[in-house]
């Protein structure tokens, strides 16, 4: 069923500056609905992302106080949002390198906090914004601007950093696609209800920097690829086993 | 009461309105920190006068991963309606620089203590400098302005806090409390006065947030949670905090705005004061703790009939142009002491422009000792017009 979700976007935001087969509007859209499906008060909400790409989804989107903070920074902010005023819900969207690379060291201390934020990595194994070069979670061989012959630097799992460096048995950490839009929604409303912290790892494809790069035809190859690779399991230890080449093992964690 | 200049300092924090702490520990800072983790928690967020309406109802203290996290924690917690402070010394100071131009960018208020020790890097941790003068001016790269105190007593180290907290309110920048170890540490008799005004943060208003109310003063600064629909960002922005990264006016806006709010309002800004000047042939311009030492040696001096005065600076930043611009024609040698290697003495010269009538004299010391009285006495009294002076 089509929702109107207008009310939850600021018109002037429009037009969206993702690039064609970006999987970030598709990422938008399913946080803006399963905020609207668990009649959450936007107003009482605060959405806080990094720099790149991923930062732009909630800044400045969504009508509703937004907070576009430093490169790699975004979680340290929304912890001093949370701790001063837990009466609000605080939520972090940002990119895989904004929040592996450079933000790291936040994110990890975030879990080992079990501070109840929800953080969402839109994952697209690249730096987006600056123009497609290496990321923390480009996988082995891919072609980045920086990586012109394949990486081959190991990537991060970011399910099993963020699993590892958690307090809580009972942190939310799930992993999905953008092209399991039903899952997704269902993951995000989990994400925003459970009481401590949660993290939900989305892989948005990047078609213009990674795509071209690394022989995908077209944007549409490469969200359907989202479907044939996922590998989906409900058991924590298969994070921990999963090897299987060029799949990406989906599902939830922890929580 | 007899305290050391870092609990005053927190004292000061206290009673200006602060209710949330974020740090990292590094010496010589360490103790506001300390005194913070015990106090904070307990300490109830008043009802009215700006608080956050939503607040637990007490202060909230964390240590973060580090000092980039510190400084992001403290802006995001002022955004959700604290007022809010962190300190540290010269390698945390590095760390914040980025955090520091967000703070100026999204115009929040913030109080940042720098404990300064000698540096560059991790120097000598335990000992006192003035090394972070321009540092903390030009740190983050931009143009902008903001607001430093140097204080020289504990008392100040209570009083300047206070004004710190009422200068962000006011002007919505992040404004420094640039001590030194010397003050840091140093214990003495301090009167905790109640009747210094606090500005509160404004309640909920309907201006554009990223605007100018009157008088080159930005509109008061909003809270979350309130259904404004806030858009605060460090990228270049209109007044509502719409990005506008393409658009040569509004960035031209925007850092003009930033400027003038402090500039065209130094005058209500800027504090010194002066001892023995007006019929001075010499002024010793000094500040922090080295402003202790220039005194006793202006009054040593006037005891041998030098006519010796001392102008001591109370806020560095904005600089006080106009005072050596409007200076009494007495004066013919300028000695400017400082625990670095000659920074605040630029400003100084610059200033005083084509006014060349008087010699400008610095006095550098960079081991991590005070300058003591003798030294600056020694330059009162000697007839050599070396224009350097170190000491070795
Ligand atoms: C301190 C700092 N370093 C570097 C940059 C440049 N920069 C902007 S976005 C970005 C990478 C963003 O990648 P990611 O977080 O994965 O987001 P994406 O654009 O891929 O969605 C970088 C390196 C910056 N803005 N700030
Ligand atoms: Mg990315």
């Amino acid at each position: 069923m089509l929702k109107n979700l207008d009310k939850y976007i600021r018109p002037e935001s429009f037009p969206t500056p993702f690039c064609t087969g970006c999987g970030h509007g598709i990422l938008m859209g399913a946080i803006l609905r399963a905020i609207d499906e668990l009649e959450l008060d936007i107003d009482r909400m605060v959405f806080v992302s990094g720099i790149g790409c991923a930062a732009w989804i909630p800044s400045p989107h969504f009508a509703a106080d937004t907070i576009h903070t430093t490169h790699g920074r975004p979680v340290a902010f929304a912890t001093g949002i949370k701790l001063f005023n837990p009466k609000l819900k605080v939520v972090v969207v940002s990119g895989d390198g904004d929040l592996s690379a450079i933000g790291g060291n936040h994110l990890i201390h975030a879990a080992r906090r079990n501070i109840n934020l929800t953080i969402i990595c839109a994952n697209n194994n690249i730096y987006g914004m600056t123009g497609g070069q290496l990321a923390p979670t480009t996988p082995i061989g891919a072609r980045t601007s920086t990586t012109p012959a394949g990486s081959s630097e190991p990537p991060f799992d970011l399910c099993k950093l963020v699993l590892g460096a958690s307090s809580s048995d009972n942190a939310y950490v799930a992993r999905t696609t953008v092209w399991h839009t039903r899952e997704l929604i269902k993951y995000l409303k989990k994400a925003f209800s459970v009481p401590g912290f949660s993290f939900l790892e989305v892989i948005s494809p990047c078609y213009t920097h990674f795509g071209r790069r690394n022989k995908y035809a077209s944007p549409a190859e490469m969200i359907l690829d989202l479907k044939d690779s996922a590998v989906r399991t409900k058991k924590q230890e298969d994070l921990f086993t999963f090897k299987e080449k060029n799949k990406i093992l989906i599902g939830e964690f922890s929580g | 009461m007899y305290l050391q200049g870092n609990q005053a300092c927190v004292l000061g924090a206290l009673k200006a309105g602060c209710r949330f702490y974020a740090g990292y520990p590094i010496t010589p800072s360490s103790e506001i920190m300390e005194e913070m983790a015990k106090t904070l928690p307990k300490y109830p967020c008043p009802a009215e006068g700006g608080a956050c309406p939503d607040s637990v109802g007490n202060g909230v203290f964390v240590q973060m991963e580090d000092e980039i996290g510190s400084l992001a924690a403290v802006i995001g917690a002022v955004w959700a309606g604290a007022k809010a402070m962190t300190a540290t010394s010269g390698p945390g100071l590095a760390l914040m620089l980025e955090n520091i131009g967000y703070a100026v960018m999204t115009e929040t208020p913030c109080v940042i203590v720098n404990v300064q020790r000698a540096g560059p890097s991790t120097g000598q941790a335990t000992k006192p400098a003035s090394g972070d003068v321009m540092s903390v001016r030009w740190g983050a790269p931009g143009d902008y302005e903001i607001i430093a105190f140097s204080p020289w007593s504990v008392q100040e180290m209570y009083e300047f806090t206070i004004k710190a907290f009422n200068l962000a309110e006011t002007y919505r920048v992040p404004v420094f409390l640039l001590a030194d170890e010397a003050v840091g540490h140093l214990k003495e008799t301090v009167e905790l006065k109640e009747d210094i005004p606090v500005i509160p943060r404004a309640g909920k208003s309907e201006t554009p947030p990223f605007s100018n109310a009157a008088n080159n003063l930005p509109s008061p600064m909003p809270m979350f949670g309130q259904g404004r629909k806030l858009s605060v960002t460090g990228s270049t922005h209109d007044e509502w905090g719409y990005r506008r990264t393409q658009a040569p006016e509004a960035h031209a806006v925007l850092i003009n705005r930033f400027c003038d709010k402090i500039r065209k309002n130094a005058e209500k800004i800027v504090e010194w004061e002066t001892y023995e000047s007006e019929d001075a042939e010499i002024l010793v311009v000094a500040y922090g703790f080295t402003a202790r030492s220039a005194l006793r040696a202006v009054r040593l001096a006037r005891e041998k009939g030098i006519k010796a005065g001392l102008l001591r600076l109370k806020t560095l930043w904005p600089f006080p142009e106009k005072i050596f611009q409007e200076m009494t024609p007495s004066v013919k040698k300028i000695i400017v002491p400082e625990m670095n290697q000659g920074q605040l003495i630029r400003e100084i010269q610059s200033a005083l422009g084509g006014l060349i009538r008087c010699e400008v004299i610095p006095y550098h010391k960079t081991n991590g000792q005070v300058i003591t009285p003798d030294e600056i006495l020694a330059l009162l009294t000697t007839k050599s017009t070396k224009n350097t002076k170190d000491y070795e």
